[in-house]
C-alpha cells in the first residue's frame, strides 16, 4: 500500500462523506426542530433518485439540471406528510417515540411496496449524463466527477441552511418554534406552518443529494435502506440538535468508510463507521456536537 | 397493589390458561399443512414479542436490534450440532445463556445512552455482528448452515414429516414467554423496569437501581429470544446470516407488540395473532407476484395503527384500559 493509494482513498472518502452530510442534513434539519427521526428518510432518497431517472428517461434533462426541480418535488412530498402523518403522529399522549418511530417507517414500508408496484423492482441507471463515469486528475489525484458535484453542493448546501437559519425571518421562526412550540402561537406564527416547511426543507436537502447519487448509482426499491442507517449514524455521530454536526458527521463517515476498506475487506467496510459510532457515543453519550 | 389488581392478575391467568388449551386442540381440526405452519409462525412470533416487550415495553429501552439475540441462539444451535454433535436441546440452553451474558456486555456501555442515541446504537450493533458472520467462513459465512434431517426424533428435535411437534413446542414457548411477564409483572423487578420506563432519573433518586434493572430486563429478553432463535433452526432446518439477524427480523419482533400494545401483557399476543397470518395471506395471495402489494398493505396498517390507537390493539378492549398504561 503505497501513500498514494491512501491518499487517493481518503480523498474519495471525503468527497463519499460531503455527500453522506448532504444525505443526512434533512434528517438532522427535521430532528433539530422537532425531535422527530424519521425512519422514512432513506424512502425520501429514493424517491428522489427515481425522480431524477425518469426526467432522464423521459424528457433526456439531465440529472444537474434536475436536481433544483427534484429538490421542489421532495419540497412538497416532505410537507405533505408532516401534514398527512407525522403532524398525527405527534399528537400521541402515549408511547409518544414508539408512534414516531413505527408511524414513519410504516410509511418506509409502503414507499417501498408502492416504488415496487410501479417501478418493478428492476435496478435502473442513468447513463450517458453530462458527468456520469468521468473523473478530474488534480495533483495526480483522480476525483469522480458526480461525486466532486456532490460533494460541492453539499458545502454550499450547508453554507445556504447555515445563512438561511440565521439570517432570515423564517429561520428564526424554525429556531423560535424550536424552542417554544407553544410561544410562538402567541406571536402569531403558526406552528404546523413552520413544521410544515422545515420537512418541505429537509426533504428537499434529501432530493438534491438524490439527484446526484442517481447519475453514479442503481436506482431500485430498496435503494434507501443502504444510506438510511449511514444516515442516522451521521446524524448520531455529530449529535442529534446539531445541523453542522450532520455535516461533521458525513466526513468523519466517509474517512473512516475509505480507511476502513484499505485495512479490511471491503464486505466489511461499514463495520468501521458503526464501531466509530459506538465509540464515539460511548464517550460522548450526545455525540460530538449534540445538545439534547 | 390492591385487590382490584390481584383480581385482574388471577382472571388474566385463567384467560391464559383456558386459551393455551384452546390452542393446544386447534391442530386436532385443522389438519392443513399450510395452516399448521402460519400457527407455528404465529405462536413463535407471540413469544418473540413478548420477550421483546420485557425489554422495550416494560423497561423502555426501545431495541431494534434483537436479531442479534436471535440469530445467536439459531446460529449457536446449529453450529454446535453440526460441528460437534451437541443436540439441540442442550444448543438451545447454551445459545439462550450466551446472549444473556452478551446482553449485559453489551448493556455495560450501552445503557447509558437515551433516546435515539440507544436505538441506533442497537441496530448498529446487530448490524456489525451480521457482517462479521456473512464473513466468518467457518459458520457458513454468506451461505449459512444447512442442518441435516435424518428422520423424526425428539431427541434431536427435528422431524420431517409432522409439524405437529413444532406447534406445541412454539406454544409451550410462547405460554413460558407469557407466564414469565406475567409474573415480573408484579415483582419487584416489574415494578423498577415501569418507574425507568417513566422517568429514570425519578426512580434513581428514589432508590431504583436503574442501571441493574435495565441489565435484567435485558439478560431475560435476550435469552428468551434466542431459545426462540434454537427453535427457529430446528423449524426450518436451515438458517443464513441474513435471515435469522437481519435488521427486518428485528422489525418483525417488535412490531406484534407495537400494534398490539407495548408494555402490556395482552399486546404481543393480539399483535401476534392478527398480525402474522395477515401477512403470511397476503404473501400468498396478493403477494406472490412480487410487485409490493402485501408491503403496501402491511406499511399501512402499520401507520394507521400507530397512529390511531397510540396504546395498541388492547385499548379497543376498554376492560383492559387499566392494563394498557
Amino acid at each position: 500500500m503505497t501513500a498514494e493509494t491512501i491518499i487517493q482513498s481518503l480523498a474519495s472518502g471525503l468527497l463519499m462523506g460531503l455527500l453522506y452530510g448532504l444525505i443526512a442534513a434533512g434528517l438532522a434539519l427535521i430532528f433539530g426542530l422537532m425531535d422527530v427521526v424519521n425512519f422514512a428518510h432513506g424512502e425520501f432518497l429514493m424517491i428522489a433518485m427515481y425522480v431524477t431517472f425518469f426526467l432522464f428517461a423521459f424528457f433526456a434533462i439531465d440529472p444537474l439540471l434536475a436536481a433544483p426541480l427534484v429538490a421542489a418535488a421532495l419540497f412538497v412530498f416532505g410537507a405533505v406528510v408532516y401534514l398527512l402523518i407525522v403532524r398525527f403522529a405527534m399528537r400521541a399522549k402515549a408511547n409518544a417515540g414508539m408512534v414516531q418511530i413505527f408511524s414513519t417507517f410504516g410509511l418506509a414500508i409502503v414507499m417501498r411496496g408502492l416504488a415496487q408496484f410501479f417501478f418493478t423492482p428492476d435496478y435502473r441507471s442513468v447513463t450517458n449524463s453530462w458527468v456520469g463515469g468521468k473523473t478530474v486528475s488534480i495533483a495526480g489525484i483522480y476525483l469522480p466527477e458526480p461525486q466532486l458535484i456532490g460533494a460541492l453542493l453539499s458545502i454550499a448546501a450547508f453554507v445556504a441552511l447555515y445563512f438561511f437559519i440565521n439570517r432570515t425571518d423564517f429561520g428564526r421562526a424554525l429556531e423560535a418554534t424550536r424552542e417554544d412550540a407553544g410561544a410562538v402561537a402567541l406571536v402569531g406564527i403558526d406552528k404546523n406552518r413552520v413544521f410544515a416547511l422545515g420537512w418541505g426543507l429537509g426533504a428537499a436537502l434529501v432530493g438534491l443529494a438524490g439527484a446526484i447519487m442517481a447519475i453514479f448509482f442503481y436506482v431500485y426499491p430498496d435503494v434507501g435502506a443502504s444510506f438510511a442507517l449511514i444516515a442516522y449514524v451521521t446524524v448520531a455521530l455529530g449529535g442529534f440538535g446539531s445541523v453542522f454536526g450532520a455535516f461533521a458527521g458525513g466526513i468523519i463517515v466517509g474517512l473512516v468508510e475509505a480507511t476502513t476498506a484499505l485495512i479490511l475487506p471491503p464486505s466489511l467496510k461499514s463495520v468501521g463507521i458503526y464501531a466509530v459510532y459506538l465509540l464515539v457515543v460511548f464517550i460522548r453519550p450526545r455525540g460530538l456536537f449534540g445538545s439534547m | 397493589m390492591d385487590t382490584h389488581f390481584a383480581q385482574r392478575r388471577r382472571r388474566d391467568l385463567i384467560v391464559a390458561g383456558c386459551l393455551a388449551v384452546i390452542a393446544a386442540l386447534v391442530p386436532l381440526f385443522v389438519k392443513d399443512v399450510y395452516v399448521q405452519n402460519i400457527m407455528v409462525l404465529t405462536l413463535m412470533y407471540a413469544a418473540l414479542s413478548q420477550s421483546w416487550n420485557i425489554l422495550s415495553g416494560y423497561c423502555g429501552q426501545i431495541s431494534l436490534g434483537h436479531a442479534l439475540y436471535f440469530g445467536l441462539g439459531a446460529y449457536t444451535t446449529a453450529l454446535l450440532f453440526t460441528k460437534f454433535g451437541v443436540l439441540p436441546w442442550f444448543g438451545m440452553l447454551a445459545g439462550g445463556a450466551i446472549s444473556a451474558v452478551i446482553a449485559m456486555a453489551l448493556g455495560y456501555p450501552c445503557f447509558r445512552l437515551r433516546g435515539h442515541y440507544f436505538v441506533i446504537a442497537t441496530i448498529v450493533i446487530a448490524e456489525i455482528a451480521l457482517l462479521l458472520i456473512q464473513n466468518w467462513d467457518w459458520a457458513g459465512a454468506a451461505l449459512g448452515i444447512d442442518i441435516p434431517v435424518r428422520g423424526d426424533s425428539w431427541l434431536k428435535f427435528q422431524f420431517a414429516r409432522s409439524k405437529l411437534p413444532y406447534f406445541y413446542f412454539a406454544l409451550a414457548l410462547a405460554c413460558i414467554a407469557w407466564l414469565v411477564t406475567w409474573w415480573l409483572e408484579d415483582s419487584k423487578w416489574g415494578y423498577w423496569w415501569r418507574a425507568v420506563k417513566d422517568n429514570p432519573d425519578a426512580a434513581e433518586s428514589l432508590g431504583v437501581v436503574v442501571f441493574n434493572s435495565k441489565m435484567g430486563a435485558a439478560a431475560v429478553s435476550a435469552f428468551l429470544v434466542a431459545v426462540g432463535g434454537s427453535f427457529y433452526a430446528q423449524f426450518v432446518s436451515y438458517i443464513d446470516p441474513e435471515s435469522v439477524m437481519g435488521f427486518q427480523f428485528s422489525l418483525l419482533m417488535a412490531l406484534p407488540a407495537v400494534l398490539g400494545g407495548v408494555g402490556t401483557l395482552w399486546g404481543p399476543v393480539l399483535g401476534a395473532v392478527i398480525l402474522i397470518p395477515l401477512t403470511e395471506l397476503t404473501r400468498s395471495f396478493i403477494g406472490g407476484s412480487g410487485r409490493g402489494v402485501d408491503l403496501i398493505v402491511y406499511g399501512t396498517l402499520i401507520v394507521v395503527i400507530s397512529l390511531a390507537l397510540p396504546r395498541g390493539l388492547v385499548s379497543v378492549f376498554s376492560w383492559r384500559k387499566e392494563a394498557a398504561r
